[in-house]
């Protein structure tokens, strides 16, 4: 569904992903972890087209990625969580989740895909009129996800969902990732939180200096003894 | 006291004006982040394009603000096409000093064009006076005050209520998430000039009307002093901008009418550095960190 060949992306004179190879099939969850500063948010940015890659090719459904403009690529299907959320401050929950669906023009499926929204987090609609700003972190982590739903993506762009987040938080959000998951999205998930990113991976790649370095089934990957020692903790 | 509420109606025309222009200070900076200085003279246009489409196309006051405006959007829109759009990553004083240049240029445009000399506006209204109680209302105060009053709730509506006020305020947030919801940024902030330089040239009609003079070089003050009300009331904040032009016009007023007309210009700066020392952010504006 998404394949990505030989990408080299540049800041300025970092050169910040090294021919980065990877591929998200369709109904999979793919984990791609790494530490701080490894390329994780910058090839999630080069997906969505805010960073323009320097070579190399983004195939989605076999359509090339990296000269088509964002406004596209969310039509297309590819819709990311951003890291830190991102939530519009000053706009309304209700208002936030709208601006996810802003490229659709099918009132009434927006309408019944709001209520879908609404049933997966029950605490958007209890905070529905109320300032974005205003809901905790746990909770804009789910309008940041409600939001990007509302764009019914073939598939979801998580970047570090779990950040901040208070462990049971973090359990919770998993819980609500593997449920998207299992209603037919597609998921490319960026975590430094490796032990839970791995654990419902299908497949993970590990990203460190803007390399791939290794790659696995998600039960491989965290039985490695090598991933054990730098990302596991043990 | 009849003199201070002479005053308070002469100032809420004054300040219907200052309002107006500062609108569009304050949304382009709250979506740009950009001091638009150019500002003051899209106002000057938009009283020449009445003036040309009230002597040249024989048209009313409706249809001449409403040419007026969408003028002053095109000019809006262009300027940002051409000057600021290729700053948009440059550093912010090299935007700004754009803006003086861009100020410069429509007025010795202007003038190039026009004449130096003042033109007369066409009186396309005519002005009964009402004597209410000992105070002078004029027709084209009214008409002055009410055109502002709905310009303000139709904006609001945009902002409030549409898709696309949706988006300037997502962009005026968060441009780059607004970007991967698949909002066209650039699309947005032609929008937002487009608004904003409208207003500006409802309000040279406006004031063409009131004063029945317009000359190249009028949009200088006025801008300065929109500007101090967009900052008085918080700038890149809607409604700061204008209780802040009604406040700054209803102040210059009453300065006026207590005999103190050579200082009114030196009062509205006195409220900015008052309001500078002691709220920097603007009355209605808060203190935000900015992320680094």
């Amino acid at each position: 569904m998404l394949e990505i060949k030989d990408l080299n992306v540049h800041y300025g004179v970092i050169h910040a992903l090294k021919d980065v190879s990877l591929v998200v099939n369709e109904k999979e969850i793919v984990s791609l972890i790494g530490a701080n500063g490894a390329g994780k948010t910058t090839l999630l940015h080069t997906i969505s087209g805010i960073l323009k890659a320097t070579s190399g090719e983004i195939l989605f459904e076999g359509a090339d990625l990296t000269k088509t403009k964002s406004k596209n690529i969310v039509l297309k299907g590819t819709t990311q969580v951003p890291e830190g959320r991102r939530i519009f401050p000053g706009l309304s929950v209700y208002e936030n989740l709208l601006m996810g669906a802003y490229l659709r023009k099918d009132k009434a499926e927006i309408k019944k895909d709001l209520e879908k929204v609404y049933e997966r987090f029950p605490i958007l609609k209890e905070r529905s009129s109320q300032d974005a700003s205003t809901l905790s972190g746990g909770e804009q982590q789910m309008l940041a996800m409600g939001r990007a739903l509302m764009a019914k993506p073939k598939i979801l762009l998580l970047d570090e969902p779990s950040m901040g987040l208070a462990p049971i938080l973090v359990k919770e959000i998993f819980k609500i990732i593997e449920d998207i998951h299992k209603q037919g999205t597609t998921v490319l998930l960026v975590e430094q939180n490796a032990r839970m990113a791995l654990s419902i991976a299908d497949r993970a790649y590990v990203l460190e200096n803007g390399k791939i370095v290794l790659s696995g089934t998600g039960k491989e990957l965290s039985e490695s003894e090598e991933i054990q020692k730098a990302y596991l903790g043990g | 006291m009849t003199v201070f509420f002479q005053q308070l109606i002469n100032g809420l025309s004054l300040g219907s004006i200052y309002a107006l222009i500062a609108l569009g200070y304050t949304m382009v900076y709250g979506i740009i982040k950009l001091i638009n200085f150019a500002h003051g003279d899209i106002y000057m246009l938009g009283a020449y394009f009445g003036f040309l489409a009230i002597t040249y196309l024989h048209v009313g006051f409706i249809p001449a603000i409403l040419i007026a405006m969408a003028g002053s959007a095109l000019v809006g829109v262009v300027i940002e096409r051409i000057a600021y759009k290729p700053l948009r990553n440059a550093t912010r004083i090299a935007a700004l000093i754009t803006a003086i240049g861009v100020s410069y240029f429509l007025e010795s445009g202007t003038q190039k064009i026009m004449g130096t000399t003042p033109r007369s506006f066409p009186q396309v209204l005519n002005n009964e006076v009402y004597m209410i109680a000992g105070l002078r209302i004029t027709t084209h105060q009214i008409v002055i005050f009410v055109t502002t009053i709905l310009l303000m709730i139709l904006l609001q509506f945009i902002v409030k209520r549409t898709k696309i006020g949706r988006a300037m305020r997502a962009v005026s947030t968060d441009a780059n998430a607004a970007r991967l919801m698949g909002i066209n940024v650039d699309a947005t902030i032609s929008f937002t000039f487009a608004i904003g330089s409208a207003l500006a040239g409802a309000a040279g009609v406006l004031v063409g009307i009131y004063y029945s003079s317009i000359n190249p070089l009028m949009g200088m003050l006025p801008g300065v002093k929109a500007f101090i009300a967009a900052v008085f009331g918080g700038i890149g904040i809607i409604p700061g901008a204008m209780f802040g032009g009604f406040f700054i016009g209803i102040c210059e007023s009453i300065v006026t009418g207590y005999g103190g007309s050579l200082f009114k210009d030196a009062v509205v700066y006195v409220i900015l550095i008052v309001i500078l020392v002691i709220k920097p952010a603007g009355l209605l504006g808060k203190n935000v960190k900015e992320k680094v």
